[in-house]
């Protein structure tokens, strides 16, 4: 046999005794597919027994009966049939499960457009107007260090300031602007959607300022050469491709709103009826399979709004 | 590029200020006000400055068992963090490569992200049920319940703190330079030694980042805790719990101490970040060092 690697032999023989032990170490190797397996099956395995197979439950459970005290499992209609109860009856009226998502659906759309609307400038601020990378590293820190922080503690922070004898009230008052405290500063929508700004706008303006540090500025400065004034630049240039941001940041914001129970219980004093609070009365009262019915619910809603949204861009692609 | 600043500088820069007053504001006066006078109230003024009502958590006499639930909270915080570096590193290394179920695990993370917490919480409670009923019905009539800090408790938290690992790590092999492993790989290191003595070192500050979302995100977390933890509570749940019924400023005093431990962790990890790139610059470049 006369190959190469004889040849090779016969010229250096210690750099042929090198391949071969390369050649036995490689067979002994686990092959790369195996070892992806092994990198993520851990995290595979986790969101198989703490998310995918909970999900498969709900709508499992939703489908059950229910008594007082306990779950039956057998096929019913009764946790949504429940959910509903009232709503043909009560037309043209609604029934109180349609007003509760109208109700949620309007503080969606709420806080989507105060939060999309400081998000887009604090982004656009921290990637257009601060240069210094130091500076724009520091100031985005500033804005996430809140995120880190407790929600609770976010929420209850607006006491002192919202409360009946609290600082924006006692303000007013010794300013002479209005007699008496006014009532709707707390506990009220007004005091959920503040708090769901102040707490979630961290969400849009991460993906938009992501957008927007990746345009490249010689687009601008065409634009700008060509004659377009700062407005055309913006809604032709920079809105379009920071539009990936805005999406995503959408998203986020609204999934968060639309489940969210614990900012409405808190801010709204425990008053206003939202899709996920619906949810966690139920489950409160034990009654599982109409908490897994609204779950199911909500879960369709949310999963059309995100679909119509990634309509507009592939977000797999932009991460 | 023109000399000066334009004026849409200034309009932003004051719209900047004015959003970091509105995010920072309202802590900040919760802060104070943990460290009114025994006599005082929940607003402002002060009356009087003490620490009353910090002593008073501490004493254990106060509203909850603080003592507990912060033992509780800071055991599930590090161990969720440990879990979430691990899991999160391994599966980053997985997606260099392509591989089957790749879009499986990554919609995965995703959706863990983006559905709805109470929905995920819910579930897990249910399957917890589930799995109880059947040992009760099969093995042990006296079994009590499998949820837990940390079992239930732990996957909950890890479905919120593995997304944010995962979305870290394709940040950090975006920017990966693989010449440096080739060149591991061309000098005879073992995909191991390529991996411990050349990658490690590099994604090294983003991993402390994946261990600080880790830590905080489970240190704060209640919505999927609310749910899916059992019957012990974590620091935020009491906290949330005394929201309903709350009349001095021992919640203040609560909330300043719960962010205490965030705000530490926080500066622990940017500290050590801030280190490990310094030390990266310093010990990466062998400018000057000529020929050895």
């Amino acid at each position: 046999m006369d190959t190469s690697e004889d040849i090779l032999q016969q010229v250096s023989p210690d750099l042929v005794r090198g391949s071969e032990t390369a050649r036995r170490s490689k067979a002994a190797r686990l092959s790369p597919s195996f070892i992806s397996w092994l990198q993520a099956g851990p995290m595979m395995l986790v969101f198989l027994a703490f998310f995918l197979i909970p999900l498969v439950f709900v709508v499992i459970v939703s489908f059950w009966d229910y008594n007082e005290y306990q779950l039956l499992p057998a096929f019913s209609g009764r946790g949504y049939t429940d959910t509903f109860e009232g709503c043909i009856a009560q037309l043209p009226d609604l029934c109180t499960i349609a007003k509760t998502y109208l109700k949620t659906l309007k503080l969606c759309f709420l806080v989507w457009v105060i939060t999309l609307f400081i998000g887009f400038w604090v982004a656009y601020f921290l990637a257009f107007h601060v240069k210094s990378k130091t500076w724009q590293m520091g100031l985005s820190l500033l804005c996430t260090i809140p995120f880190w922080t407790s929600n609770v503690i976010r929420m209850i922070a607006w006491i002192p300031l919202l409360g009946r004898n609290g600082l924006v009230n006692s303000g007013l008052v010794k300013t002479g602007l209005i007699n008496h405290p006014v009532e709707w500063l707390l506990f009220s929508e007004f005091s959920v959607v503040l708090a769901l700004v102040h707490l979630f706008t961290f969400f849009m303006v991460v993906p938009i300022f992501n957008s927007m540090v990746r345009i490249d500025k010689s687009l601008i400065e065409a634009a700008y050469d060509a004659g377009a004034t700062g407005f055309q630049t913006l809604v032709n240039v920079i809105i379009p491709l920071a539009k990936p941001g805005i999406v995503i940041g959408s998203i986020f914001v609204i999934t968060i709103v639309m489940g969210d129970f614990i900012t409405i219980g808190v801010m709204g004093g425990q008053q206003i009826a939202a899709a996920g609070k619906i949810i966690e009365t139920r489950v409160n009262a034990l009654q599982f399979p109409a908490a897994a019915a609204n779950a199911v619910i909500l879960l369709v809603i949310t999963f059309l709004i995100i679909t119509m949204m990634s309509r507009i861009v592939d977000i797999k692609k932009e991460l | 590029m023109k000399e000066g600043r334009p004026r849409s500088f200034y309009v932003l820069a004051i719209f900047f200020a004015a959003y970091t007053l509105f995010l920072y504001g309202p802590m900040i006066a919760i802060y104070v006000l943990s460290f009114q006078g025994p006599q005082g109230g929940l607003t402002f003024p002060m009356n009087g400055v003490s620490t009353f009502w910090i002593a008073k958590l501490f004493q254990g006499t106060g509203i909850v068992d603080l003592g507990a639930a912060f033992r509780r909270s800071l055991l599930l915080g590090i161990i969720v963090m440990i879990v979430t570096v691990v899991l999160s590193v391994a599966a980053g290394m997985a997606f260099r490569r392509k591989f089957k179920a790749q879009g499986i695990l990554f919609y995965s993370a995703i959706a863990s992200l983006i559905v709805p917490s109470i929905i995920t919480s819910l579930g897990i409670s249910l399957e917890f049920r589930i799995i109880d009923d059947l040992i009760k019905g099969t093995f042990n009539e006296n079994f009590e319940t499998s949820m837990g800090l940390l079992t239930s408790g732990l996957g909950a938290h890890l479905t919120w703190t593995l997304p944010f690992g995962l979305l870290i790590m394709f940040a950090i092999f975006n920017r990966f330079d693989p010449r440096l492993e080739e060149a591991a790989r061309d000098l005879g290191a073992t995909p191991w030694q390529a991996f411990r003595h050349v990658v490690l070192p590099i994604i090294l500050p983003s991993v402390i980042g994946i261990g600080l979302f880790g830590f905080t995100l489970s240190w704060d977390e209640l919505a999927r805790s609310s749910q899916a933890i059992g019957a012990v509570n974590t620091l935020p749940l009491d906290l949330q719990g005394l929201t309903t019924t709350v009349t001095n400023p021992d919640i203040y005093a609560l909330g300043t101490v719960i962010s205490a431990v965030s705000f530490t962790v926080i500066a622990l990890a940017l500290g050590t970040i801030h280190m490990l790139n310094k030390r990266q610059a310093a010990k990466g470049s062998d400018a000057g060092k000529g020929l050895v």
